[in-house]
């Protein structure tokens, strides 16, 4: 299929799917949906066989400081079986910075979403464990966003008392 | 007093038997056994695991924050610290996203090059995850001989780019130097090194029982599980889904490359083991092709809003010196817009998405690491195994810190 036949074919399955112009991404296949659409068009491209995305390659976040809404919240699709890549793109305000967590669809995002919230601070609604993964959880911002200075000192944390604040919850299931 | 024999109670010393609890451990982030820098937060019932949560991010370095920070040439230097094992792989990754962005192609010879290079890292990558694997397990000597055989290319690849890790061999458009005049009888004799030490740790370990006991149905993983977990490469042909990006979406000279790519059945431990050592074999039977085929012509494109013009122009004429000073104070202005490219790193998928705003800056540069997703699903391998079982599964991973962290 190419990319214009896997573009027709996403935007008749799901017409909550835009195209991007295709010279901006230079030839690949891309589409913008809605934050209350996303997550079930994600769920019509990975399971209708035409589309078949099994795999959520890379899940990350752009930061266009000045632009409204700001943030960008990109999706990297690929399907093993067909051999087809498509980007979904999920424009996010700042105030309301929450989108529906896709980890029941896919498992890669369960550690993405935690990355995308640490670096960016964009929550994940449905998630079910998100906690910073690369900064420790005293890290106060996010520093892969714009208006986070270089040169930002932290404060120092002070040690932590690993009875008191266990890693694991004491009682019933974990994570 | 005396009684009866037969009718003794036996006498216990503690009332409450410990092992019906579960213990929590944690394990690193500095621990001798496993290479890399991260902290197991173990549940164990006995020596059970229970629950495991994998804790990364202790060598976080911001290379995406960096990478904005400079110009687009100025990230091929800290491309080669994200898998600091198989550097030149990042660079060439790196490189062919940039080159798509902007809309150049590089010159022929310069695509075998860059096949030669990518493919004598990935040997070095798998040699170093195999050796070490070994190691952990108790196989010290077959680590130590699998490091000799790293050694062979180290030396070539230090013949080519004049460093053994730090190369920054790659620019956009194409590479820093040309091959050298000799390149074909060096690799020759390192490939024959390599081959012959490879067959050696491979009657050191294939059959070995205690190597065999220790990896095979180990860490398995089911296929529905890999493909959501995102495994790519040598992770997820184990487990037998032949995805490699080097043949679903031929990129360089590779469509013209006769080379397999070998899978598993299990998607345990062993399996991992096996398919990268026959990748390994598949990878020197590349670079012997490529070296083979290899055209003769330019090695860079000769485009003067991305390529920095010859020294002669620049110290003699004022347009060279001006288009020199340009380059080097703001960048190469890439036309606005954004790529994703995947390439086959030494774990997998190496993925980079761009974004460019017509500055002569990155805007975002966005790594997506192989090793990153292998972690996530590092967890599910290990729930229900035993304790001795967390470092041969890691190994087999085969985490790099750099890059899982960027």
């Amino acid at each position: 299929m190419t990319t214009a036949d896997l573009l027709e074919r996403v935007v008749t399955l799901a017409p909550a799917a835009t195209r991007v112009p295709t010279e901006h991404v230079r030839g690949e296949a891309v589409v913008v949906v809605a934050r209350d659409a996303v997550l079930d068009v994600l769920r019509t491209v990975r399971d209708h066989p035409d589309t078949a995305f099994e795999q959520l390659s890379d899940l990350t976040v752009v930061d266009y400081l000045g632009r409204t809404p700001r943030f960008e919240v990109i999706y990297q699709l690929y399907s093993i079986g067909r051999n087809h890549r498509l980007r979904v793109k999920v424009a996010v305000g700042e105030d309301d910075a929450v989108v529906p967590s896709v980890s029941a669809l896919w498992k890669s995002a369960l550690w993405a979403e935690r990355e995308a919230w640490d670096m960016f601070g964009i929550r994940f609604a449905g998630h079910p464990d998100l906690r910073r993964i690369l900064m420790y959880p005293e890290f106060v911002g996010h520093p892969l966003r714009k208006d986070y200075p270089l040169l930002r000192r932290q404060p120092l944390v002070p040690e932590r008392d690993p009875i008191a604040h266990p890693w694991f919850p004491r009682n019933g299931a974990s994570r | 007093m005396p009684t009866a024999p037969g009718s003794v109670t036996p006498q216990r010393f503690v009332d409450d038997d410990p092992t019906d609890e579960v213990m929590e451990i944690q394990m690193g982030p500095s621990h001798p056994a496993s290479h890399g820098t991260i902290k197991f937060n173990l549940r164990l019932n006995g020596e059970t695991i229970v629950d495991v949560d994998v804790e990364i991010g202790y060598l976080h370095r911001g290379f995406e924050k960096m990478c904005e920070q400079g110009t687009w040439n100025h990230v091929f230097p800290y491309a080669d610290r994200l898998n600091y094992a198989s550097p030149l792989l990042n660079n060439v990754g790196f490189a062919l996203a940039v080159e798509k962005l902007a809309g150049v192609t590089a010159p022929e010879r310069c695509q075998y090059i860059r096949v030669i290079a990518g493919e004598i890292s990935r040997v070095t990558d798998h040699l170093t995850c195999l050796g070490m694997a070994a190691n952990e397990v108790g196989a010290i000597s077959a680590g130590f001989y699998m490091l000799e055989a790293r050694e062979f290319l180290y030396d070539l690849v230090e013949a080519m780019t004049g460093a053994r890790l730090t190369v920054t061999y790659c620019r956009l458009g194409g590479v820093m130097r040309d091959l050298p005049a000799d390149m074909g009888e060096r690799t020759r004799t390192a490939l024959h090194h390599v081959r012959r030490i490879v067959a050696d740790c491979d009657r050191l370990l294939s059959r070995n029982r205690i190597f065999v006991d220790r990896m095979a149905g180990i860490g398995m993983l089911s296929q529905q599980d890999a493909v959501s977990f995102g495994l790519t490469g040598p992770l997820l042909r184990a487990t037998g889904v032949p995805y490699d990006v080097r043949k679903a979406e031929p990129y360089l000279v590779y469509d013209c490359i006769d080379f397999a790519v070998p899978t598993g059945t299990r998607g345990d431990n062993y399996d991992r083991f096996m398919v990268r050592m026959a990748e390994i074999e598949q990878s020197m039977r590349i670079i012997e092709q490529a070296l083979e085929a290899i055209p003769d012509g330019p090695i860079m494109v000769t485009d003067p809003r991305f390529v920095l013009p010859p020294k002669q122009e620049v110290y003699g004429s004022i347009e060279g010196l001006m288009n020199h000073f340009k380059l080097v104070i703001e960048g190469q202005r890439i036309p606005p817009g954004e790529v994703y490219v995947a390439t086959e790193g030494g774990n997998g998928e190496l993925g980079f998405y761009l974004v460019s705003d017509g500055s002569g800056r990155p805007y975002r540069v966005r790594v997506r690491p192989p090793s990153f997703y292998g972690m996530a699903a590092l967890g599910d391998m290990l729930k229900g195994r035993m304790v001795a079982d967390i470092i041969a599964t890691f190994g087999q991973i085969n985490m790099i810190g750099g890059e899982c962290d960027h």
